[in-house]
């Protein structure tokens, strides 16, 4: 139904509009410069919004993963500065933790049949003691293996780089595409989401759909907090507080509908990509105070969030309208 | 009195939940539950739990109806931070302290109308109608300080935050009368069943006459003004308004007071004193692991571990399986 992408259209015509006011104001924003830093600054962000579009087009919510990233900088920078870890093997401990730990909120969201926002409520709380309980220190990871993973980049046209975890983060959106749009778990998800009883009657596996989606969110929260603590070389327990905040927001801004069933990863992408936008704009103009991100993020929110709504109040009368004369 | 022993009954795990905190407390640290008076106020470890707890217990009143309603509302935090962002700026620009008050809770009440008409009018969900605020809010309380912590040195705010009144200290007076007042208009007026029904099927009272859309906004606007009245007295405490770090998470707390006190988050039944004597229950949990000399990372790791098992205790499958005393009406069961 072309109606049901209208708010991704809107997207990415508020997308393509915001960039050509910005570049119009700041000709030097248009540049391969600034189009790598948008995806290098970015990159945990958009990784954890694949893994939250799954969870969202379900029907649930993930509030968890930011003290998921948390943990896993924490995780890792202990691994390899205390116990001499090579980094390798640390990256795949913690991704193996917050896996397990996504799976094991999927398990009690199904089986306990409770509320996910109240599970991965208690996931946040869990994972940031963890990463607390761990050390409340900040660790430095000073190893070679990390430094020459950030020093690799491709060299775009025009000067500007596309790191390692640039990269890793339009990787990850391309498997998040195929596995939403071209298999079998991805409609199972979209199923999902419509509706649950409805799945569950045409042989959705709806245990096993649950626990995967809980998981791969988890693991890319994992990946996120690999991406993070390459990003900023350091371990530290209070990093990524509130990306769960931000993470929903760019997947609604992507166009997804919050009670599931409706929307694209792409989207979620477009979503990401527009505050990221947003906090360029923001070093560019050098005036405006860091504080506006949230303000324009929280207008946006409420801009798509309406939009959405009357498109679903749009299609039921049109709907009934169709309906009624037979 | 008679009608109170069922209540009582219902309560039971709450209060041996509590008495047993208490009781750790006290094996941790034996000065616990000394009380001493001195300058005409009371003093000891269990009026700091009150004082402490004020703020959610305060929270916790106004989200035990939205979640009565079926809905949530993240923003109060947020919501407590503009608040405060109001009361320090005003003070600060030397308004008078009625003018003060009275704008900083219009603030909150304002909030909750938005929240309220985006659930009621536009039909969102509340989780995502709120998300808008909690995002936003803080947003607007920093361009309201315009960026910097805003501290005051107003003898008036400041009492509503560490003042005392008939020896006890004023967030607690606050927080008492805020719960007795919302009691007393929910238990003694229709007003509880009305947004009990509500929350049960939202359709089916509209139809039997309730006019649910006015309720929702109404339930939701109380809930800022709480969030509003918790926010001025957490700027009041610290002397001065931080917009990064006034109530942050507290609205998850707030949520887990509600649902420690037993109220369901599907909506439906519920119980103002319960939801408060759950914010006693976290506070009394948090003082305990800072006076036993625990380190304080522990705290989200204790209140994790409590949250999976009030939700193992609540849980619908769990009790149509037998395994446990059902607190949830049969006919919420999907598989019934």
């Amino acid at each position: 139904m072309s109606s049901r992408l209208l708010p991704f259209y809107a997207t990415l015509a508020i997308f393509v509009l915001a960039y050509g006011v910005c570049v119009f104001q700041f000709p030097n924003m248009l540049s391969t410069r600034v189009a790598g830093n948008l995806l290098t600054d970015n990159a945990f962000l958009g990784i954890v919004a694949v893994g939250m579009t799954f969870v969202i087009l379900s029907g649930g919510i993930d509030l968890s993963v930011g003290a998921v990233i948390g943990f896993t900088t924490v995780l890792i920078a202990v691994l390899i500065s205390w116990y001499g870890m090579h980094p390798l093997l640390a990256f795949a401990i913690a991704l193996a933790i917050s896996t397990t730990f996504g799976a094991a909120m999927g398990v009690v969201i199904h089986y306990l049949d409770v509320p996910a926002f109240i599970v991965t409520l208690a996931g946040m709380f869990l994972a940031r003691g963890m990463a607390f309980v761990i050390t409340t220190d900040s660790i430095p990871i000073s190893h070679e293996f990390y430094t020459a993973l950030q020093g690799l980049y491709l060299r775009l046209p025009g000067g500007g780089r596309l790191t390692l975890i640039g990269g890793l983060m339009v990787l990850v959106f391309a498997f998040g595409i195929v596995l939403a749009h071209f298999t079998r778990f991805g409609s199972y998800v979209y199923a999902l989401g419509g509706n649950k009883t409805s799945a569950e009657l045409m042989g959705v596996p709806v245990a096993r759909t649950t626990v995967g989606i809980y998981a791969l969110s988890g693991f890319l929260a994992g990946l996120a907090g690999v991406v993070f603590s390459l990003y900023t070389s350091a371990g530290y327990s209070l990093s990524a507080v509130g990306v769960e905040l931000d993470t929903i927001a760019a997947v609604v801004i992507g166009g997804t509908l919050l009670t599931g069933g409706v929307g694209l990863v792409a989207g979620t992408f477009v979503g990401v990509i527009i505050q990221g936008l947003i906090q360029t704009y923001i070093v560019f103009d050098g005036t405006l105070s860091s504080w506006w991100t949230k303000i324009v993020v929280g207008l946006l929110l409420f801009a798509f969030i309406t939009l959405q709504r009357l498109l679903v109040v749009l299609s039921d009368r049109k709907r009934l309208l169709r309906n009624a004369p037979s | 009195m008679s009608r109170l022993v069922p209540g009582l009954r219902k309560a039971a795990p709450q209060f041996v939940c509590l008495a047993m905190i208490l009781f750790f407390n006290w094996l941790a640290f034996p000065g616990f539950f000394d009380l001493r008076i001195q300058d005409g106020r009371l003093f000891g470890s269990l009026v700091d739990v009150l004082n402490r707890g004020a703020p959610v217990a305060i929270l916790a009143v106004g989200m035990t109806a939205v979640i009565a309603s079926k809905g949530v509302d993240l923003s109060v935090g947020a919501v407590m931070a503009m608040a405060g962002a109001v009361a320090a700026t005003m003070t600060v620009s030397g308004h008078p302290l009625l003018v003060v008050l009275l704008s900083a809770l219009a603030v909150g009440v304002a909030c909750g109308l938005l929240n309220g008409l985006l659930v009621a009018v536009l039909e969102l969900q509340p989780i995502v109608a709120t998300l808008i605020l909690m995002v936003a809010g803080r947003g607007i309380a920093q361009l309201i300080t315009k960026g910097v912590i805003v501290t005051f040195n107003d003898p008036g705010l400041i009492f509503v935050g560490t003042g005392s009144f008939l020896g006890l200290p004023m967030p607690v007076i606050l927080a008492a009368a805020l719960a007795i007042f919302a009691v007393a208009v929910v238990r003694r007026t229709a007003l509880g069943l009305l947004i009990e029904s509500t929350g049960v099927n939202r359709s089916a009272s509209t139809y039997a006459g309730i006019n649910s859309r006015l309720l929702m906004v109404m339930i939701y606007a109380f809930s800022g003004f709480c969030a509003a009245l918790a926010g001025v007295i957490a700027a009041a405490d610290i002397r001065g308004a931080d917009a990064n770090n006034a109530g942050l998470w507290l609205e998850l707390d707030a949520i887990l007071a509600v649902v420690i006190g037993g109220t369901s988050l599907l909506g439906g039944r519920f119980s103002i004193l319960m939801s408060v004597l759950g914010a006693i229950i976290i506070q009394a949990m948090n003082t305990g692991i800072l006076t036993s000399g625990f380190p304080p990372e522990y705290n989200l790791v204790v209140k994790a571990c409590v949250i999976i098992m009030i939700l193992l205790a609540q849980s619908v499958s769990l009790g149509a399986a037998g395994w446990l005393p059902r607190r949830v009406p049969a006919a919420k069961s999907k598989e019934a």
